[in-house]
């Protein structure tokens, strides 16, 4: 079944139904895997477990802003907070990973119920505005919390042994449970877009009213995918506290939320492979740039302006829009 | 069997004295803010600093190969651990130097450790470096809060500064630097009328300058620091603390804060350095080759940086040899020696000794030039300096 939806002006064709993946993509997640599974040999394991979980992130934040059409500029608050309770999950309890991500990951679930249920009260400029300001307040909670270490946040935390069985110190074996827990998170999300959940949701995204005149409960979807969100989110957050060791403010900080969504409109929002892509590109420049240091973020701001200039729909959606094809 | 015995122990003695001059590469990275608020107290200095040791020790000359790189961690511990273990994983870096900024000081400290390098710290605050969070393979140069917090305390009570009142910034940092400058106050005799927390990182302190003024306390204290510290000084300025009497003491503050408040602003505020480039002879000359390339006099960090790599150089001579348990073991058997501390050592738990000075910050009528900025008040032995080794909860210490 095919159906038609106006997107930004341009027709696209978007593939429907019985939860089949058509073939060219069901190619590109092949290769994406073949990819991944080389790559640890060639480049630096842990610059690209760095860019997996980023790359969850973004696309945690692409099915709320590009399936959902709700701009959070709040998301580092689901991604910070179970950073910090995976952290201290798996050092002062000392659970292992996979205990402590779950844990992390459903700390996201309910701070995204309760911040979700009084955001989605307003729309736009609005909506935005207060994850901000529910952000922040996470924000100084983890300022101030004690058990987050304050400025310091919780370091040295242990990667710890998976299943309490498989040790994960070397950065190889790390690498492949990280690609499992994006390989997963991505599919899930895929499922997610392409299930008649994701059309209700695509509807609510163009034509709200209509929406609501056709019956939908408008509200418990937002919600719904405003949970979910958070939830995938603090799944790349609490994984990134046991790769990287370490739950800091930067993963609370307002800077954080703007990044992801700047890797989502780079990559191409509405997108599946676009946050992808965003999160790679932004996350490479950061480490190899960095003996730029604050020039970094300046060619960001650059990269972005060129961006939104001559390509809006990201580096994936003009692809998409070449061969004419949702990517 | 005889022969073979002396042929083999020969070629040992070969080997072993060639060792001693042997071509050894040593890889040293420099990591700190290069863009933000400490890239002046650190920054590019930091690396000039240290390319000024490996030249004044002609390193090239003895055998020693040194590579020096740098990378800005722009003051984010996850930034710094990610070059850290990069640096250690790829670059093949050995030592790495510097590192601001404690909560960044703190992660590079915990992968150098597992990494089993060399981690000098300099620029770094916490004394947490050589308490609970100690490792064998950290060395906490420069100063530590501790240090800072205790000597400038101290000092002030026993000079009949009795009534206190202190500025926080609310977070743990802050918190601590207040609690352990309080326990001094009420050692020595004096009482803390009350204190204030300002959130971090705060701009507007007038309501709690206010309140400093109100409480009619001789001394108000900044337990804050960078641009909390610039911003609570000035402010404090203009609200006139000093003229009406009071005395203001910095628990954090470095030169390149007060060169850049300037001294009308900073006039009579009390503070502790382990280094100034106007101490003696030594320390002139040599922080006027540093200005000859940085355009600027040397803070007590970046003469850190220059007296860490010369030990670390030293150590590594004696060894023919850099492999850093042994380097480490080495640093810490010799006594330190360099212009710029004078005669120190390096206790067990990492924690390097020597002087510090309490300095009072000038009147612009008494200042002879742009960096001639503070009055030498006392100076502080080196055994009372720093923390006592048992005090520190450092597990190294038994």
């Amino acid at each position: 079944m095919t159906a038609l939806t106006e997107t930004n002006g341009a027709t696209m064709v978007v593939e429907r139904g019985n939860g089949s993946m058509p073939r060219y993509q069901i190619a590109i997640f092949l290769a994406l895997l073949a990819l991944s599974l080389a790559a640890p040999f060639f480049l630096y394991p842990v610059f690209l477990m760095k860019v997996m979980c980023f790359a969850l992130f973004a696309c945690a934040l692409n099915l709320l802003l590009g399936f959902g059409g709700l701009l959070s500029f709040g998301h580092a608050a689901f991604f910070g907070s179970a950073a910090y309770v995976s952290a201290h999950a798996a050092k002062v309890w000392g659970l292992t990973p996979e205990v402590a991500i779950i844990l992390g990951t459903l700390a996201a679930v309910v701070l995204g119920f309760v911040i979700g249920l009084l955001a989605i009260r307003r729309q736009g400029i609005y909506f935005a505005m207060v994850t901000l300001a529910f952000a922040q307040m996470v924000y100084f909670a983890a300022l101030q919390a004690p058990f987050t270490g304050g400025e310091d946040g919780i370091q040295n935390v242990p990667r710890g042994d998976l299943f309490g069985a498989i040790s994960m110190s070397s950065d190889l074996s790390l690498y492949f449970v990280v690609l499992v827990i994006t390989f997963g998170g991505l599919l899930a999300i895929y499922r997610i877009i392409h299930s008649p959940f994701g059309q209700v949701l695509k509807a609510i995204r163009e034509n709200e009213p209509r929406a609501i005149s056709l019956g939908y409960r408008v509200n418990s979807y937002k919600l719904a995918v405003f949970i979910l969100s958070a939830g995938f989110a603090g799944l790349a957050g609490a994984t990134k506290a046991i790769v990287f060791q370490l739950a800091s403010l930067t993963d609370v900080y307002w800077s954080m939320s703007g990044e992801v969504v700047l890797m989502v409109l780079l990559g191409g929002m509405g997108t599946v492979f676009g946050p992808l892509v965003g999160a790679a590109v932004i996350v490479t420049m950061q480490n190899y740039l960095a003996s730029f240091g604050a020039w970094v973020t300046i060619i960001q701001g650059c990269i972005f302006v060129v961006s939104v200039m001559l390509f809006r729909e990201g580096i994936v959606g003009v692809i998409a829009k070449l061969i004419r094809r949702p990517l | 069997m005889k022969k073979t015995g002396f042929l083999i122990a020969s070629l040992a003695a070969t080997l072993f004295a060639s060792t001693a001059f042997a071509d050894v590469a040593v890889k040293l990275g420099v990591l700190n803010d290069r863009s933000g608020v400490y890239s002046d107290l650190a920054g590019e200095g930091s690396v000039v600093a240290a390319q000024m040791a490996v030249e004044d020790y002609k390193a090239a000359d003895k055998g020693i190969t040194v590579e020096i790189i740098s990378a800005d961690h722009q003051n984010k511990p996850d930034i710094a651990s990610n070059i850290a273990r990069q640096w250690y994983d790829q670059d093949g870096v050995d030592v790495i130097l510097d590192v601001p900024t404690s909560s960044a000081a703190l992660a590079v400290a915990e992968i150098t450790r597992e990494k089993n390098k060399v981690f000098m710290n300099s620029g770094g605050g916490t004394s947490d470096l050589t308490g609970k969070a100690c490792s064998p393979n950290t060395i906490h140069w420069t100063y530590d809060s501790w240090q800072l917090a205790h000597g400038t305390a101290s000092a002030i009570v026993a000079n009949g500064g009795k009534s206190w009142f202190f500025v926080t910034a609310d977070y743990a940092f802050g918190q601590a630097m207040e609690r352990d400058a309080s326990e001094v106050v009420k050692e020595g005799g004096g009482e803390v009328l009350g204190s204030v927390r300002h959130p971090f990182p705060g701009t507007d302190f007038s309501s709690y300058l206010l309140q400093a003024q109100s409480s009619g306390a001789q001394v108000v204290a900044f337990a804050n620091a960078g641009g909390d510290t610039v911003n609570s000084v000035k402010q404090a300025s203009e609200f006139g603390l000093a003229q009406s009497g009071q005395q203001l003491a910095g628990l954090l503050v470095f030169v390149n804060d007060v060169h850049s408040l300037g001294l009308q602003t900073a006039q009579g505020l009390m503070l502790t350095e382990s280094f100034y480039w106007d101490l003696n002879d030594e320390t002139r000359a040599w922080s006027a080759r540093f200005e000859e390339k940085m355009k600027k006099k040397p803070s007590m960090v970046q003469a850190g940086v220059y007296a860490s790599v010369l030990h670390y150089l030293k150590a590594v001579e004696a060894l023919g040899d850099k492999d850093p348990t042994k380097v480490l073991a080495k640093m810490k058997e010799m006594p330190t020696d360099d212009i710029l501390f004078g005669k120190g050592m390096i206790r067990a738990d990492g924690r390097k000794i020597h002087q510090s000075y309490l300095f009072k910050v000038k009147k612009p009528e008494e200042s002879k030039g742009e960096w001639d900025l503070y009055d030498l008040v006392s100076t502080i032995p080196a055994e009372q300096s720093f923390r006592p080794l048992d005090q520190g909860g450092c597990s190294l210490v038994k």
